[in-house]
């Protein structure tokens, strides 16, 4: 390891080679305002186009100013980072950006967590001296993401993430100088596009660029509305997440006092999605094991590996891309669809209600679910499974809205028969917990033994591919795991190419899965995060009496009163679906 | 091959082209066929002669005579009378402007007495499409000399000791250039030359490559050799239709002729040439927006390090040289660094090309020894300025430079000199501006330039050089502050100080070289609301001149939002509160009694 | 955006192109400036073609062509009228005559007249500056162009 010795505000450091000035400011405590550079550790993401000119420094012997992000350390450097015409230049820089931006904080979605507000706040700025013409841009309202192109920097996040790191590819830089923006091809709206509306773009916006469809106002709307019942669910890794929006430590599980939120806030019941993810496993392990055995048995036609469908993101990156292997995913709606359809006929039952009185709110960490929700397999005689989708943040803004101490409340517990869930439907909340989950059911069912430890490792971590073996009592059963779209792709053109060789692969959109997902609170960059979910997540799992899908009493008997056999005739028309090629094609 | 006597040279840069220059080669070569001379006259297409201000021009070798402003028309006499005759077609001799006589030969005029011609040295002289005349003048010798004698470190080490620097702006030592991509290993190589010619008002790639574009394949044929690449890449402007299809034709050629392509001169030394087109952004002059624009990118620049001759061109080490260098390439090694070393100035050898344009009597293209001063560059070689005005300023360096004034016209040029005076090199650009020429419209002309160029990557170019625009339109319509001046000045240089690439890095050049040398022109309008160059319309207001006025009523019929008033017969006057400034009214007085002021 | 069909001849040649390139993603620009010689601008849709040819986004070749002031997804006029905008065609009064352009022919930089006759628009510098101002319609190079001029300039399409 090559050492470099230099100096920054007149403090000598020693770093690595390769190390850039600002990344060698922080070891001691030098912290040099950044707005455009992003880096998530492990994620493969890294964007530093060193466009927002905002981490300037001052290098002796250097004719201009240098970018902290993007400059790395020489031996014998000196570096002066908060000097008269630094700081100068930076403030006017930031005045300039300011200059181009629309000034709406007041009602803009993103205030208060917002990069540019808070570097504008801590550099001081108090007038724009350089005023003039502000840029307008096509907006877009999708049915997951709103785009306000006014608010965009240039800061090319987005772009890394929906090109780099998820290889969706649906945003470029378009135009030149003063006109130039993020946006699609022709500025068409996201619905046109190929979007997965993984929401990772507006994961990583500085801004209120790119935000969220905000659906709390239909909910409100649903909680006056007397004639109607409403239903809410709640998915894994909502309850890992939740506590950042009131201040509390990323990785503090908050399950009971969201619950008990939202019974605050007037849901009529307060069930989880857990209940449907361990439904989700019974689906998908048995639909797993009937592929499995049957490739065993010499068919050849059966399609291996068999790939995870909870993903919705993953799911539209499929229809986009994928189109001629859409055989290959199981056939298993998602946990939240699997929700809607079993409130709307079996619990619906229950209560005597028609479907149509029912509300069913789903609260997600993910802003591809508010897309889900909308197609049109998802409806019956046009009223949805589930009615509205909303991210975390929506429901920290709803609890806020509400005058709710959140962290005062008392824990509750989720309401039954919906609400009650074992410890594999929680790590779904993770990268590498579906498979597990289904492996816990999985292995039981196809050997007949009870598994002596649920734990399985192998199948855990933050790598973006991972694969394991997992002995089946003599049969090995091939794992693989992506998450992050980009390396899904990498497995799917294995499989594309004849290679794989897995039996199983489970796919999350979102690096990290639904813990990282688009709707998830704001990370600001900071992966230590993601990793604390990750951990507050299995720490969920631990502590669960319940820990097998199938051992869930409310699901067993979910089979015996209504639905029979898993895989069966009524699980088919309810809880599975179908695809679509939804490649372009080119009219000639 | 037939031996002919006389050759006439048509000027083919696309300046005289377009004056008919096709049309004058066809009409020679018909009058030749009709005098039954083709055997002993032969016309030849050249490159630019550099005198475009007199296109088309037309001369005649071996007697030199130097024909300008030739017509078609003007053909079958050229041939009747000169060639056939032997009398010079007196009328078509170019006419001394000071002395009022004809001169003949080009050495005799003041537009070339001064100039050196070493890039230029083929242009004008062989036909750019015909490998042999170029080879006739000792083309490819130097490759051949490189290839077969020395060492690409004794080539490197000749360059350096040249002295060359960058022609394209920048001014980095070429040598230096050169031996950074040799000294990283890597299997495969490039090397590029950058044909995307963008400054505003600068041909002199455009006219090399037009007229000697050989020149150029075998200079990146030389550095292919010392920086061990084997692969050449020429990124040229789409607009430059002409050079690019004698690009073709020469890369062709060299091709057949062994002098590119495998085992070069039997040395074992592959090299070839590829095209690349622009497609019409100036930031693409920019080495690693250059290198992205021909990955099929956007042309954004990137942070440097890393530089080019690290990772460059897909990833490999590139070395990325304009047009102009190249040119000056073969002639050094042929004649040794020390006879280059000896011409120009102390820290910038050799010779320099300009395109001289803008209100100077000579517009062309020159080349001069560095160190030559603007005096002798706009008076001498430009002839001085147009219609007899006043010469106000020089920009130099295009939209990267800066208005050099009256007290700099002594100052021989060179980079640091330039650089000190607070403009630049370039790559030569030249635009002489006389005292109708308003300063601050100047900056804000360039400015707009730069708004439309900039590729939109970093916030101080993206928005800074907006809002330097912004406010220099508010200061040329009269509603600038003391204030917006020193506004203007931060702004500049922080743009200056923080933009990711060079086209940031001097942008605000024009504004700051116009605040410091003109700094009267800025306060005249913002304090007084007066335009002293009467260029900024807003500033201005038309007066009648009661004695002069007739009151004939032609202005105020001709005035389009009738803010002329008046009786027949009696002087009429304008109320500049309705008048929109069109200037309708003074084009159609024929007794020249409304001016502006 | 209204979808166009492209004709399925002109197609084929621009695949051919695409092949000739090796659908290499990185000859992107080259195959562009094939795209707008043969369809004369570059539509959404053919951007789509080459975006499926080169196995790039649609958004990524929408963004080089918008990058490049020399592609066009508005088809050129008839006889494209160029104004040279270098500077020394502005010191010698090409704004005057771009704006009698303009006022003839009642478009906006940019445009093109309803009957698809001409088209204006700036181009940097053709490198004729001796001959400034300059004006080039479809090949043909006018220089010396005063505002009077115009007027015989468009009469010689008419």
């Amino acid at each position: 390891m090559e050492i470099v010795k230099l100096t920054i505000d007149n403090k000598p450091v020693v770093v690595e080679k390769g190390t850039t000035i600002l990344e060698a400011a922080k070891t001691i405590g030098v912290n040099i305002p950044s707005l455009c550079y992003m880096k998530l550790e492990d994620m493969d993401f890294e964007n530093k186009p060193g466009g927002c000119r905002v981490c300037v420094v001052e290098v002796e012997g250097r004719r201009n100013l240098a970018p902290a992000c993007k400059s790395e350390v020489t031996e014998g450097m000196v570096v002066n980072t908060h000097s008269v015409r630094v700081v100068n230049a930076r403030r006017t820089v930031m005045e300039l950006i300011l200059s181009d931006h629309p000034a709406e904080c007041l009602t803009c979605a993103k205030s208060g967590k917002c990069d540019l507000q808070t570097l504008a706040q801590d550099l001081g700025i108090r007038e724009i001296r350089y005023e003039g013409e502000q840029s307008h841009y096509k907006g877009d309202e999708s049915p997951a993401i709103i785009r306000e192109m006014d608010k965009c920097i240039m800061c090319r996040r987005c772009e890394t993430a929906c090109n780099e790191v998820q290889t969706v590819g649906v945003l470029s830089g378009i135009n030149r100088g003063f006109e130039s923006v993020v946006a699609t091809a022709f500025e068409m709206d996201l619905d046109h596009s190929a979007c997965t509306y993984c929401g990772q773009c507006v994961a990583v916006c500085p801004t209120g660029a790119l935000t969220e469809r905000d659906s709390t106002n239909k909910v409100l709307d649903a909680l006056m509305d007397p004639s109607k019942t409403v239903v809410v669910q709640t998915a894994p890794a909502v309850r890992a997440a939740l506590g950042e929006e009131f201040g509390m430590e990323p990785g503090t599980l908050v399950t009971g006092k969201m619950a008990s939120s939202l019974r605050k806030l007037g849901f009529d019941y307060v069930f989880d999605t857990d209940f449907a993810a361990d439904l989700t496993i019974m689906e998908e392990g048995t639909e797993l094991l009937g592929r499995l055995n049957k490739f065993l048995k010499g068919d050849k036609d059966v399609k291996l590996p068999i790939l995870t469908s909870c993903c919705p993101a993953w799911v539209n990156f499929f229809e986009h891309n994928f189109p001629e292997m859409k055989e290959i995913p199981s056939t298993a709606k998602s946990p939240q669809q699997m929700f809607g359809a079993i409130a709307k006929t079996y619990f619906a039952d229950q209560l005597k209600k028609k479907r149509e009185d029912l509300v069913v709110v789903s609260v997600m960490p993910c802003l591809a679910k508010k897309y889900e929700v909308s197609r049109d397999e998802f409806k019956v005689n046009g009223d949805p499974d589930v009615n509205i989708s909303i991210s975390t943040r929506e429901l920290g803004q709803m609890i806020r809205n509400a005058n709710i101490d959140f962290a005062a409340l008392t824990d509750e517990d989720f309401d039954r028969p919906l609400g009650e869930s074992t410890g594999a439907s929680v790590i779904f909340g993770t990268t590498g917990g579906v498979i597990e989950a289904a492996v816990r059911t999985a292995y039981e069912i196809q050997t007949g033994q009870e598994l002596e430890k649920v734990d399985f490792h192998e199948l855990r971590g933050m790598e973006g591919i991972r694969e394991a073996t997992i002995d089946f009592a003599g049969l090995p059963i091939r794992i693989g795991i992506a998450h992050g779209l980009g390396n899904a792709r990498k497995l799917l053109e294995d499989i594309k190419a004849g290679k794989s060789e897995f039996h199983a692969i489970e796919i999350m959109a979102c690096p990290g899965g639904c813990i990282g997902g688009g709707g998830q609170p704001y990370h600001h960059g900071n992966v230590e995060i993601l990793k604390k979910r990750q951990q507050a997540i299995y720490a969920e799992d631990a502590g669960k009496t319940l820990r097998k899908s199938h051992d869930n009493p409310y699901i067993k008997k979910l089979y015996e009163e209504f639905l029979g056999e898993p895989c069966g005739h009524k699980s088919h028309d309810l809880l599975h679906t179908y695809y679509f090629d939804k490649k372009k094609k080119i009219e000639i | 091959m037939a031996k002919y006597n006389s050759h006439i040279l048509v000027c083919g840069g696309t300046g005289c082209r377009a004056s008919q220059g096709e049309e004058i080669v066809e009409n020679l070569t018909r009058a030749i066929e009709e005098n039954g001379i083709e055997n002993e006259v032969q016309v030849v297409r050249t490159g630019c002669f550099g005198f475009c201000e007199k296109g088309p021009v037309v001369k005649i070798i071996p007697d030199n005579t130097f024909y300008v402003h030739v017509s078609p028309d003007d053909a079958s006499e050229i041939i009747a009378e000169h060639l056939v005759k032997g009398r010079k077609v007196n009328r078509l001799l170019f006419v001394d402007p000071e002395t009022q006589q004809a001169v003949s030969e080009s050495k005799d005029m003041g537009f070339y007495k001064k100039q050196l011609r070493i890039a230029l040295r083929n242009c004008g002289f062989i036909n750019p499409e015909n490998i042999e005349e170029y080879i006739a003048r000792d083309g490819y010798a130097a490759l051949g000399k490189a290839l077969t004698s020395m060492t690409p470190e004794e080539v490197i080490k000749e360059i350096m000791d040249s002295g060359l620097r960058g022609r394209g702006g920048g001014g980095f030592p070429t040598g230096l250039k050169w031996d950074l991509t040799r000294k990283v290993e890597s299997d495969v190589k490039y090397v590029v030359c950058n044909a995307d010619e963008g400054d505003p008002g600068a041909f002199m790639d455009r006219s090399i490559l037009e007229g000697d574009p050989h020149s150029v394949l075998e200079a990146m044929a030389i550095n292919g050799y010392c920086t061990g690449a084997s692969n050449g890449l020429i990124y040229i402007r789409a607009e430059y239709p002409l050079a690019i299809q004698r690009l073709k034709i020469a890369i062709d050629q060299a091709r057949e002729s062994g002098l590119l392509g495998k085992d070069i001169f039997g040395t074992g030394f592959d090299f070839d040439v590829e095209m690349r087109y622009g497609a019409g952004a100036f930031v693409c002059g920019e080495e690693t927006s250059l290198i992205h624009s021909m990955e099929g990118l956007r042309g954004e620049p990137t942070v440097k390090p890393p530089f080019p001759s690290e990772k460059g061109y897909k990833g490999k080490p590139t070395n990325v040289n304009n047009v102009e260098t190249y040119a000056n390439i073969p002639v050094i090694l042929l004649k040794g660094s020390e006879w280059f070393s000896r011409i120009g100035s102390e820290k910038s050898k050799g010779t320099k090309v300009f395109a001289l344009a803008g209100k100077v009597n000579n517009v062309g293209l020159i080349e001069v020894p560095m160190g030559t001063t603007l005096r002798e560059v706009i008076f001498d070689i430009g002839g001085g300025i147009k219609d007899g005005k006043k010469f106000k300023a020089v920009q130099t360096g295009g939209p990267s430079g800066g208005c050099l004034t009256e007290k700099h016209l002594d100052i021989p040029i060179d980079y640091d000199n330039l650089l000190q005076c607070g403009s630049m090199m370039g790559s030569g650009g030249m635009i002489v501006m006389d005292e109708d020429d308003c300063m601050v419209s100047m900056a804000k002309f360039y400015l707009d330039f730069t708004v439309e160029e900039s590729c939109g990557k970093c916030a101080p170019c993206r928005i800074g050089n907006k809002r330097l625009y912004e406010m220099l339109d508010k200061i040329t319509k009269g509603n600038g502050t003391e204030e917006d001046l020193a506004r203007l000045r931060n702004l500049s240089n922080v743009i200056k100080d923080t933009s990711l690439c060079g086209l940031g890095q001097t942008s605000p050049n024009p504004v700051l070289s116009t605040m410091e040398n003109f700094p009267e022109e800025y306060l005249a309008h913002v304090k007084d609301g007066k335009c002293p160059a009467g260029q900024c319309r807003s500033l201005m207001e038309y007066v009648i001149d009661e004695d002069k006025c007739v009151g004939c009523t032609l202005c105020s019929r001709v005035c389009p939002v009738d803010a002329i008033s008046g009786d027949k017969k009696m002087p009429h006057v304008i109320d500049v509160s309705v008048c929109i400034k069109c200037g309708a009214c003074m084009e159609k007085c024929k007794f020249g009694a409304i001016s502006v002021q | 955006m209204a979808n166009i069909k492209l004709p399925a001849n002109k197609v084929q040649e621009l695949k051919d192109v695409c092949e000739k390139f090796n659908h290499d993603k990185g000859e992107l620009i080259n195959v562009l400036h094939a795209a707008q010689g043969i369809f004369g601008y570059l539509p959404a849709e053919v951007q789509e073609l080459v975006a499926d040819q080169l196995n790039v986004s649609i958004a990524h070749v929408y963004g080089v062509v918008s990058f490049y002031s020399f592609f066009t997804m508005i088809p050129k006029g008839e006889h494209p009228i160029s104004i040279c905008m270098g500077t020394a065609c502005y010191v010698r009064g090409a704004e005057k005559v771009l704006d009698e352009f303009k006022r003839l022919l009642n478009v906006k930089v940019g445009e093109t007249t309803p009957d698809g006759m001409f088209s204006v628009s700036c181009l940097r510098c053709v490198g004729a500056c001796g001959l400034a101002p300059v004006v080039t319609v479809g090949e043909k190079v006018y220089g010396r162009v005063s505002p009077e001029d115009v007027k015989g300039i468009l009469a010689e399409y008419k």
